[in-house]
């Protein structure tokens, strides 16, 4: 089965750290990345880059960044293949933000009919 | 049965649906052709295939193809064998922390206990038709989501052991309170673990700590009443169900169990004791307080301070928890003000606690405590 697990962050936890604290962490991020049972991986760049798009009446709408001052701030994802729900939460507890204040949402993902 | 059918369908609804068509067949075609020598497998074959033969008409899901590689079973192969527990895997799915609290309740009695849908709604005071919703959504989570049908692996097991007995512990105090018989229901779960699990500690504390309360169930209410510990009469409690519970606690503490059930098991097993080593009782909630962190259990290390003999120290600790709004606070330093003659003092305090219980029995009595003094 797919999970993608949604990496959310605590704004300012990686920054925080000293520099050889970041290089751990960053190759934690790589394990979990490395690890056969992750299909696939993104990291995004910082939530002041984001820019919010909406249509209202076939007019486009764009805004700077996200609405809500959030705790959490989506910070990127990655996608397992694994076997079940507890094989994908071991998985996600790897996730440094899981202990950096931050948190890792689980959901599976829709797998598409065959035509 | 339900558990076999689970764990041979990978899926709830299935398994309801297969088991209650085979009862219907059976009521039908027992009464022409007579039992047949095993009714257990009888009964869990039938349901199998008819469950295969749904899957096979329904052909949809295309995870349920493995199904259909599985032979039908003959009558003449309707024995127990390869028919294998499988409660515990079922247990293990129902209470998955994936799950809400109140659904992994509700599916742990609805799949093990066997109460119905309707009972289950009645025990928690809500409508039948938001419990069926609360079903349904948790089956539909285990569904979706791969919520495994196994016995966690070794590394996993601890965590999901206290999970269980979690579950099974609410379910108890949801008894306490005395609504439908939901201790009886959770006591019967507790058995059903200790043979599933007859090496873990705590599984035995759950059991004897569950006995040792229930044992003195009658005994705690006058009529309407509540009667303290103290002043209960103690030839109505089950002698029985007292000898077990402590059973339960010495296996549990030949399985170097120290865990805070098997400490609260202690407790509730020494004060059942003709004369209580309060002493003792001071030492055990110090160590449970430990573990568990709870200024609850502080509290009740102030009682048995109190009951040692020091109410002067009992008091200081009250006074330094932080639970102003619990009434059992409130109680406790009226009861400890009483004993060291500030009237005064203590009157306020019985006030407050009233203020704050929202049980009639409780109030009664802390009402006329005040009214002592």
């Amino acid at each position: 089965m797919k999970y993608a697990a949604l990496v959310y962050n605590k704004p300012g936890s990686f920054e925080a750290l000293s520099d050889g604290e970041r290089q751990t962490v960053s190759g934690e991020y790589m394990a979990v990345r490395q690890d056969p049972r992750c299909v696939d991986g993104a990291q995004l760049e910082p939530v002041t880059t984001a820019t919010t798009v909406r249509v209202q009446d076939g007019r486009t709408l764009t805004t700077d960044g996200p609405f809500a001052d959030t705790k959490e701030v989506f910070g990127g994802y990655f996608i397992f293949d694994a076997g079940n729900l507890d094989e994908a939460i071991e998985l996600a507890s790897h996730v440094p933000s899981t202990w950096m204040g931050g948190s890792v949402e689980v959901r599976p993902v829709v797998e598409s009919q065959p035509a | 049965m339900l558990a076999s059918l689970v764990g041979f369908l990978g899926d709830f609804d299935l398994a309801e649906e297969a088991a209650q068509e085979a009862f219907a067949i059976a009521a039908e075609r027992w009464r022409r052709k007579g039992t047949p020598e095993n009714p257990g497998a009888w009964l869990i074959t039938t349901a199998r295939n008819r469950a295969i033969d749904r899957i096979r008409r329904e052909r949809t899901l295309a995870d349920k193809t493995r199904l259909l590689d599985v032979h039908t079973f003959s009558e003449d192969e309707m024995q127990d064998e390869g028919i294998e527990d499988e409660r515990l895997e079922l247990i293990f799915t129902c209470c998955h922390p994936a799950l809400a609290m109140e659904a992994q309740v509700a599916l742990t009695l609805r799949a093990l206990g066997g109460l119905s849908t309707e009972e289950i709604a009645r025990a928690f005071l809500v409508s039948e038709e938001t419990m069926k919703r609360r079903l349904s959504r948790a089956k539909a989570k285990i569904k979706a989501t791969g919520i495994p049908f196994a016995i966690p692996a070794d590394h996993l097991l601890p965590d999901r052991v206290d999970a269980v007995l979690a579950v099974v512990y609410l379910i108890y105090n949801e008894g306490y309170g005395g609504r439908i018989d939901l201790a009886a229901e959770a006591i019967r779960l507790g058995r059903m673990l200790v043979a599933l699990l007859p090496d873990e500690p705590e599984v035995h504390a759950l059991l004897a700590l569950m006995l040792t309360h229930h044992a003195r169930h009658r005994a705690r209410f006058a009529g309407e009443d509540l009667v303290l510990l103290a002043d209960q009469d103690r030839s109505l409690w089950d002698a029985r169900q007292l000898g077990e519970g402590r059973e339960s606690l010495q296996r549990a503490i030949a399985l170097h169990g120290r865990g805070p059930y098997a400490l609260q098991a202690a407790i509730a097993s020494l004060q059942t004791e003709q004369e209580v080593n309060w002493p003792q009782v001071v030492e055990l909630y110090a160590r449970l307080a430990e573990q568990t962190r709870s200024p609850v259990v502080e509290l009740n290390r102030a009682v048995a301070l109190a009951e040692a003999g020091d109410t002067e120290l009992a008091l200081a600790l009250v006074d330094g928890l932080q639970l102003d709004d619990y009434r059992y606070l409130h109680s406790t330093r009226a009861e400890l003000l009483r004993r060291l003659g500030r009237d005064d003092d203590a009157r306020a305090a019985y006030r407050k606690a009233i203020a704050l219980t929202v049980s009639e029995p409780e109030r009664r009595m802390l009402t006329r405590r005040l009214g002592e003094l």
